[in-house]
């Protein structure tokens, strides 16, 4: 399938934009002029769990980042909902990298997840009770509510993660931007986190995240999205998974067995 | 106790209680605002701010002639703000790290301040030494009246500054809070960071302007830094934290001044500065915070180690019994038989065979020990833990029979029973470790 073709016929299909959760168009971001993902183009269908995968270094944050508009464009156009970022930002959830955090900073698990709630208080209003409790049932509803006092440094990996996806819940968002949920988590983790991702697939919610496990993405993800400074390829699962795009993606340096291998190590220092 | 009193018997309640108000002010003023440049890890850009704001005071005793506040405000703040924009515009230039631009940047901004201010004093009544270091101790002399009430100046144009940070702490507290946690948060559901990052710079150059003459250009910075690092080290909490700070902020000021013009008596000296050993009380309190922290303290660290060791030399002790008798049931080991096995000190040794006894794991006839049925129990645990993760680790985890001795030895002292119970179903078709020995049950059969 031609990608820029592709997404050009969505584009003129003008009636339906306002039903794609998130359309790139010739997206290019630069480091110091040195380009980080080029000329990276995909429509993303709604209501369906979206992989982002490609090897480290190949611009997957830096996506995320620059539809959000955390770091400057250096060209293109990012549209959610038919609208630009700025205009739907409430529309759009996000959950960081782990690495990104400050695990030492003085909150706990539910001062981090009522954080989702700030925008809708607004400024300056204080926190109220009925927000901590719809911060408590988000706990609840990812299984840590026991450790909703506990200073985020003192929760495992698998609870930190699951804290700041109680987060993007309580955000209540339409699009759901994740980068490496399941980075260091345990398998029960893993599968807790999947379910609730397939909830919120039901609620009709899309999910972008950024994957490493390959060996999980069929059994994780309706749509793909093959990233390696460009798109290589993207698509149904089914359809753009394959051996052939994977070694364009990852370019020959990695085997399967070997990502598998990798992931088994991480996985196991996490533990 | 003599010099104490000597010393306080000079103590002027109109002077020394200015002198102390205005410590106070400053000091919390300034912790107030420094707990988010330590949470935001800009201390240092706190630091290059107070030192950037000389060449903006003394353009402004340049322009103005004269040491009133308004133009020294404009221009101490406007420089102030100009290091945040530099910081940030050379480090996304120049590829040089944060630490370094800020080097770069308040260095040159500082000397050329004290260039300007030395230049100044030549044409200004300016003393450069007051402004590095302050002067708290005129405080009482400059006053103004308000209201018919005379009060120092230094003492009104502090109360205003500690009510806007204050008001702007309490205001902005969950902003403060989300853009210093997570900016990206923050500036995607609409708390511009930026702007709150900008906000907070201005804040700290107009209250370091404010502070400069109580505690200086210099010592300000601690004043920033310093309490609220203390009260980070107590507490996890950060409303706790910004309390905790103030409190510390407080008793430095207070503390600060009392000593300074103790202390010195005790050595035959004169009272010193009093803006330094607000500085210097501060320091400690960090030291003790350090120190003496419930969580993150040295000492309680510390402590909570050496627990830990002597638990595990004990654990260690009892389950090198049980393998002793497994091999000789009559073999009754003494206390230097078992510390040469496990490689453990003659006084801890000791002391826990003794706590073992007390606790009646095990007992001692001649120094020659052996266990009781609730040590042999505990014991029977501890191996069986040992054995069944040396198992685990070569069938489950692949590794060789070699270098698992070690691995088991750290982990069957992390292994209750219900993880036990875990490894054993893993383990069901065995009832021996990888070296031949029995995995002792979990229950002794009679």
């Amino acid at each position: 399938m031609n990608i820029s073709e592709s997404s050009l016929s969505d584009r003129h299909n003008a009636a339906s934009t306002a039903d794609i959760p998130l359309s790139v168009y010739d997206l290019t971001v630069a480091y110091h002029r040195k380009p980080v993902i080029w000329d990276v183009s995909f429509d993303i269908p709604p209501g369906k769990l979206i992989g982002i995968i490609g090897p480290n270094g190949a611009g997957k944050s830096t996506l995320l980042k620059a539809i959000m508009d955390l770091i400057p464009k250096a060209s293109g156009r990012v549209q959610i909902f038919g609208k630009p970022y700025q205009k739907n930002r409430q529309r759009v959830g996000y959950v960081p990298q782990r690495e990104s955090v400050d695990w030492d900073f003085p909150v706990d698990a539910l001062d981090v997840v009522t954080m989702g709630l700030y925008k809708e208080i607004g400024w300056c209003l204080p926190v109220r009770k009925k927000h901590k409790a719809r911060a408590m049932e988000a706990l609840e509803r990812v299984g840590i509510a026991d450790y909703a006092r506990r200073q985020i440094s003192q929760l495992s990996g698998g609870q930190q993660q699951r804290t700041f996806l109680a987060r993007a819940l309580v955000q209540n968002a339409d699009l759901y931007l994740m980068d490496e949920p399941f980075a260091a988590v345990d398998a029960a983790t893993e599968k807790a986190i999947v379910q609730i991702l397939q909830e919120m697939k039901e609620a009709g919610k899309t999910a972008l995240v950024i994957h490493h496990d390959l060996q999980t993405v069929p059994e994780y993800f309706d749509y793909v999205i093959l990233l390696n400074m460009r798109v290589i390829d993207h698509g149904l699962t089914a359809d753009v998974f394959t051996p052939e795009n994977l070694q364009k993606t990852y370019g020959g340096r990695l085997t399967l067995l070997e990502e598998a291998t990798e992931t088994m190590r991480r996985r196991e220092q996490s533990l | 106790m003599n010099l104490l009193t000597e010393a306080l018997s000079q103590w002027n309640w109109y002077l020394d209680g200015w002198i102390i108000v205005a410590g106070i002010l400053c000091s919390v003023a300034t912790a107030l605002l420094g707990n988010f440049l330590v949470l935001r890890k800009m201390s240092m850009l706190g630091d290059a701010i107070t030192h950037a704001i000389l060449p903006g005071l003394a353009a402004a005793f340049f322009i103005s002639e004269s040491r009133s506040s308004l133009p020294m405000f404009v221009g101490a703040v406007i420089a102030g703000i100009l290091t945040a924009l530099f910081t940030e515009w050379i480090r996304g230039f120049g590829k040089v790290d944060e630490g370094a631009s800020m080097g770069v940047v308040f260095t040159s901004l500082f000397a050329l301040g004290l260039v300007m201010i030395v230049q100044a004093a030549d044409h200004v009544d300016l003393d450069p030494g007051c402004v590095l270091y302050g002067a708290i101790e005129l405080t009482p002399l400059d006053t103004v009246l308000i209201n018919g009430w005379e009060i120092p100046r230094v003492v009104v144009v502090l109360s205003i500054v500690l009510l806007i940070n204050l008001l702007f702490v309490v205001c902005f507290l969950k902003e403060l809070k989300l853009s210093s946690f997570d900016p990206a948060l923050a500036t995607t559901t609409g708390f511009n960071a930026t702007l709150i990052h900008y906000a907070l710079m201005t804040l700290v150059a107009i209250t370091a302007v404010a502070s400069f003459e109580t505690v200086g250009n210099i010592l300000v910075v601690a004043m920033f830094v310093v309490p609220p690092a203390a009260a980070y080290m107590l507490t996890d909490r950060l409303g706790r934290m910004i309390v905790l700070s103030v409190i510390l902020a407080i008793i430095a000021a207070v503390t600060g001044h009392i000593s300074a013009i103790t202390v010195p008596h005790w050595f035959g000296y004169g009272s010193t500065s009093t803006a330094g050993m607000m500085a210097v009380t501060a320091g400690l309190l960090f030291v003790l915070a350090a120190l003496f922290g419930p969580r993150h303290g040295i000492l309680i660290v510390f402590i909570r180690r050496q627990f830990l060791a002597w638990k595990i030399l004990a654990e260690d002790i009892i389950a090198l019994m049980y393998r002793i008798e497994e091999r000789d049931p009559d073999r009754k080991p003494d206390a230097r038989y078992l510390r040469e096995i496990l490689f453990s000190r003659a006084l801890p040794t000791g002391l826990l065979l003794r706590f073992l006894t007390n606790q009646g794991q095990i007992t001692g006839t001649n120094g020659y020990y052996r266990l009781t049925e609730t040590g042999r129990d505990q014991a029977r645990q501890l191996v069986r833990s040992h054995r069944l993760w040396e198992h685990y680790l070569v069938e489950h985890a692949g590794m060789s029979a070699e270098t698992i001795h070690r691995q088991a030895e750290r982990l069957e002292h992390f292994t209750d029973r219900q993880l036990r119970e875990k490894l054993n179903e893993d383990t069901i078709e065995t009832d021996q470790d990888p070296h031949g020995s029995p995995i002792p049950p979990e229950e002794q059969t009679p």
